[in-house]
This record gives C-alpha cells, sequence and structure tokens, in this order.
C-alpha cells in the first residue's frame, strides 16, 4: 500500500508512541520549554550522576514535531556525558538550519529523521524545543 | 453566483489555493487596490495642511473615507470616527485615553473570557496602573452569553464592559445590545470589539448602544494599516489625546499646545490617507454585494463544512452546532492530532487555515483546548473549496501514522 504519512514514520511513531513521555520523580532537574508561537509546552526531567544523564523524561503538550523531537532526543542522551549531549545538540541545532555535514548528521542517528525541518521554517522552533531545553537545564543559562 | 464574486479579487483568480483564513485578513478586491493606488497617482500630498489643489484633494479622500465608514457603523457623525491603524490600536486608544482618565482604584473593569488579546491586555494595563479590578464575563460551552451572570457581574463600581460582538474562535454573536443597558444602568461605558462583526453584519452603533466600538479595514475587505474606532462625542471631547504631535492641534507655545477638534484630536501625524481611500473603495464593494447576499453564501458554505466535519470521525467543532451561529468561523479539532500539524498537512493540500491559540488563550483555556485549528469563511468562498478542506481533514490520522 502507498505510504500516505506525512512525516516520516520514526517522526508519527515517536509522537503516537513516544517512549520517554512520563514523569520521572527523582528527577535533578526539571526545566520548563516553551514554544509561544505553537503553544509547545513540555517539561523536561533529568536525573544525573555526576557528569552523566542517568535518566530523562519528559511531560507536556505540543505538535507531533516537538513531541517526537523531545522523544527521540532523550534516547539518544541518556547514558551519555552531558558534554556528549551538548555536542548532539549543537550538531541538531545546525542541521535545521541546514548547516551540519553528512558525517555529523549521521551521528544523530533517529534525530537525523528531522533534517527535512529544514525547509519549513514555521516548525524549526518546534523542532529544536527539547533540545534547547536541554541546553538551558545543562548549562543553566536561558539563551 | 460566486465565480463571479471570485473574479473581483485578484489573488483568488490567479492562485490555485483555498483560502479559508479570511477571519485572519481577508483578500481584497481590485476596487480597493486601484483606490490606493488613484490616491497616490492623482491627489497624493499631506492631508489636512496644504493649502494647493492637490492636497485639497487628498484631505477629502481622506475625509470622504471617514464619512463612509459614519455611515457604515451609523454613527451620529463624522466627527465621531477616529482613523486608526487597526482594531487592536482603536483598543488601546479608549484604554490609554478614557480608561486611564476615568479608571479609579477600586472601580471594576468588567470584560468577556472570549475576548481577543487586544481587547485583553489594554484592560489588565488600565486595572494594573489604577489598582482597578478586572473581571471576567464566562460563556457557556457553546459559547453563548447568560445575561443574568452578566447582570450578577455588573455594579456601581463597573466603569467599563469590554466585549467582543463576534468571537474570533466560536463565531458567535454576543448579546452587546443587552448587555450595554446593563452597562449604562450604572453609568459604565461599553467597549465593543467590532473586528469579527462588521465583516459579517450590518453593524449600528446607535442601536447597539456602542460607547466606543472599534474594527479594522483589512477584515472588511479594505487595506492593511487602516482601522477605524467609533467613540460617542461626549465622550471623545472629554478625553486627552492618546498620541500627541503634527496635524492634532491648533496652536502649540513653548509650554503647551491647544489640542484640534475632533476627530483630528487623536490622529497625531500625517495619517494613512490612501489606506482610508482603499477602506472607503471596500465599503462601497460590501455595499455593493450587500449583507444579505454575503450571509447567504457564508451560510451555505458553512452549513457544508459543519456538515461535512460531521462525517469524518474523530472531529469536534468548537461552539454552537448551528451553522448560522457561526458567523463563517468553524473551530475544530481532531483526536490525536495537533492544531499545528493540521495546519502543516492542510498548506500541503494547498487549504489556508489558522492554526494555535487565535491570540485567545484564556478562552481556549477556558474551554480546555489549549490550541485548536480554525477554518474562515467569507463570502467570495466557493463550495470547491470546503471539499478540499473535508478531503484533506478526513486524510489526517492516517497521514499522521494512525492507520486506517
Amino acid at each position: 500500500m502507498e505510504n500516505r504519512s506525512f512525516y516520516n514514520e520514526i517522526l508519527t511513531e515517536h509522537n503516537i508512541h513516544p517512549e520517554f513521555k512520563h514523569d520521572l520523580p527523582d528527577a535533578d532537574i526539571v526545566l520548563e520549554g516553551v514554544n509561544p508561537s505553537c503553544g509547545d509546552d513540555i517539561y523536561l526531567k533529568l536525573k544525573l550522576d555526576g557528569d552523566t544523564i542517568a535518566d530523562g523524561a519528559f511531560v507536556g503538550d505540543g505538535c507531533a514535531i516537538s513531541q517526537a523531537s523531545a522523544d527521540i532526543m532523550l534516547g539518544m542522551v541518556i547514558g551519555r556525558k552531558k558534554d556528549e549531549a551538548l555536542e548532539l545538540g549543537d550538531i541538531f541545532l545546525r542541521m535545521i538550519q541546514g548547516e551540519a555535514s553528512e558525517e555529523e548528521i549521521d551521528r544523530l542517528e533517529e534525530a537525523g529523521a528531522l533534517r527535512d525541518i529544514a525547509h519549513m521554517p514555521a516548525r524549526v522552533k518546534c523542532a529544536v524545543l527539547g533540545w534547547r531545553t536541554l541546553k538551558e537545564a545543562l548549562t543553566g543559562q536561558k539563551k | 453566483m460566486e465565480l463571479n464574486y471570485r473574479k473581483d479579487f485578484p489573488l483568488l483568480a490567479n492562485m490555485d489555493v483555498a483560502y479559508l483564513d479570511s477571519a485572519a485578513t481577508a483578500q481584497r478586491p481590485q476596487c480597493v487596490l486601484d483606490a490606493e493606488e488613484k490616491f497616490y497617482t492623482t491627489c497624493n500630498a499631506n492631508p489636512l495642511r496644504g493649502l494647493y489643489p492637490l492636497s485639497i484633494a487628498a484631505t477629502d479622500a481622506y475625509e470622504d473615507g471617514r464619512e463612509a465608514v459614519g455611515k457604515f457603523l451609523n454613527a451620529g457623525s463624522a466627527k465621531e470616527i477616529i482613523f486608526t491603524r487597526n482594531t487592536t490600536e482603536g483598543l488601546n486608544l479608549v484604554a490609554y485615553s478614557y480608561g486611564l482618565a476615568n479608571v479609579k482604584a477600586g472601580d471594576e473593569v468588567l470584560v468577556s473570557i472570549m475576548e481577543h488579546h487586544s481587547n485583553l491586555l489594554p484592560w489588565q494595563m488600565v486595572c494594573r496602573q489604577t489598582g482597578a479590578k478586572l473581571r471576567f464575563i464566562e460563556c457557556e460551552l457553546d459559547g453563548s452569553v447568560d445575561l443574568n451572570k452578566v447582570e450578577s457581574l455588573i455594579n456601581r463600581r463597573t466603569k467599563i464592559v469590554a466585549m467582543t460582538q463576534v468571537s474570533n474562535v466560536l463565531g458567535r454573536e454576543n448579546p452587546i445590545r443587552q448587555v450595554a443597558e446593563l452597562a449604562h444602568r450604572v453609568g459604565a461605558v461599553m467597549v465593543v470589539d467590532g473586528a469579527q462583526s462588521t465583516p459579517h453584519m450590518p453593524v449600528d452603533v446607535q442601536a447597539l448602544g456602542a460607547d466606543f466600538l472599534a474594527f479594522s479595514g483589512h477584515k472588511v475587505y479594505g487595506p492593511m494599516g487602516i482601522g477605524a474606532l467609533y467613540g460617542r462625542e461626549e465622550l471623545l471631547e472629554q478625553m486627552p489625546p492618546f498620541l500627541t504631535g503634527g496635524e492634532m492641534i491648533e496652536s502649540v507655545t513653548r509650554e503647551g499646545a491647544v489640542y484640534a477638534e475632533l476627530p483630528h484630536k487623536f490622529e497625531a501625524g500625517t495619517v494613512n490617507a490612501a489606506g482610508a481611500a482603499g477602506l472607503h473603495a471596500a465599503l462601497d464593494y460590501m455595499a455593493q454585494v450587500g449583507f444579505a447576499a454575503m450571509q447567504q453564501r457564508e451560510l451555505e458554505l458553512t452549513r457544508r463544512a459543519m456538515e461535512g466535519m460531521r462525517q469524518i470521525p474523530h472531529v469536534q467543532i468548537l461552539g454552537s452546532d448551528k451553522p448560522e451561529e457561526h458567523h463563517g468561523i468553524v473551530t475544530f479539532t481532531v483526536d490525536g492530532v495537533h492544531p499545528h500539524d493540521i495546519g502543516q498537512i492542510l498548506a500541503s493540500d494547498g487549504v489556508n487555515i489558522r492554526a494555535g491559540h487565535h491570540c485567545a488563550q484564556p478562552l481556549l483555556a477556558y474551554l480546555g483546548h489549549p490550541s485548536t485549528a480554525r477554518a474562515s469563511i467569507a463570502f467570495y468562498n466557493t463550495e470547491e473549496e470546503i471539499d478540499r478542506l473535508l478531503e484533506s481533514i478526513s486524510t489526517l490520522r492516517e497521514r499522521m501514522g494512525y492507520g486506517k
């Protein structure tokens, strides 16, 4: 049968069946991320073990792109060092701006599925909401 | 019939899009574009000042526009019409000028929960600055307003009641005349947001009992950047100017100034005369089509949209069940599909609608939907455009990965 998905399957699957959209009662860091133009509103919750992101989750409401992107992000950064997570976030932001190389996008694994957002200027803020909130959470600074 | 209207609108005639966002901004007929161009090519000069023929022609074009707006709203006199940029500016003018001068600590300002942010934030400002209390008229789930509830909220402390005539989310008409009567009983003034009513129904400020009513040119098929505020003459006379500077004075000394007569007291700086000429042409165009014909078309199309949406599983329409209570505005949700994804997918099918909070966050929070999708219909729309909308909506869940 013809694939009639609008967004690719990775994105719709993470939107409908997110793995990390749940509460995390023992989180060390809880930070709200808001995208006022869309009304996307998430709470990112992280549990740290020294410099390592030991666990993470998010709750909230938003469009498929914001929700799927946050879910994919958590799958990638849990278990990683903070610095590595921030580096991936940097590549992700550049990918969305159409400035990342193919090698870099390969490193983003499933998050590479969002590369086409670069052609949807109105949705860039949705795609980067999770990553932007992660950066603020880990560096303790609002952009 | 509708094809006749459509040829009047160059964008619609030249583009293959289903334009269902007229509540955000309408399309303009050729005669409006011509009127603006005619102003710049035949009578461009700074109005209200020059003594030479061009400037007099510019002044005439501008003031003729004011007369036309006065007739459009059935104002008692053209002096009661202040040109603004848009509804937002008109409402801010009332809040900053009338509101700050007349509202005191302990007073109350009453607004409805369904106000566009432009008829809410100015009143929040007035209450913050004066120490007055902001109170809310909550509507029923279908968007109707219970006048008994309104009556119970109005008291001797109430100084201003601000309400939209038609909700930009639910499309429902509010009982402005009755609310104005209740407001006047305690000496409060009635401020009306006419942005969504003026495109769809005859608005008579005197019959409504409106003390102030603001609307936007771009929603009544006129240009962007021109709008008007109606204000009752006695009130405008007593109000301080909103903006000060050129073109709004009689005389200026080192220490002070004598302000110009109405309406110029409220129109500081060089005015948008071409916009006023364009708005004039738009109002003439609407009169030519006639509200009866516009309403009939809009009702037919709204009914088609609502009946079609009801056949599609997982779709909910906000507000009344009756198409005649929507004034072309059909706001909806689809289970499991965020409105921004709805908007994006519809856009890919050439269907242009609005998604989000529609600048009415308190209403959407009250109704329990953080955001929604909104299709809004004007008389120039067609059955074919509605069918494209319905076809696209019917594929949404499948395309978001929910299976058939």
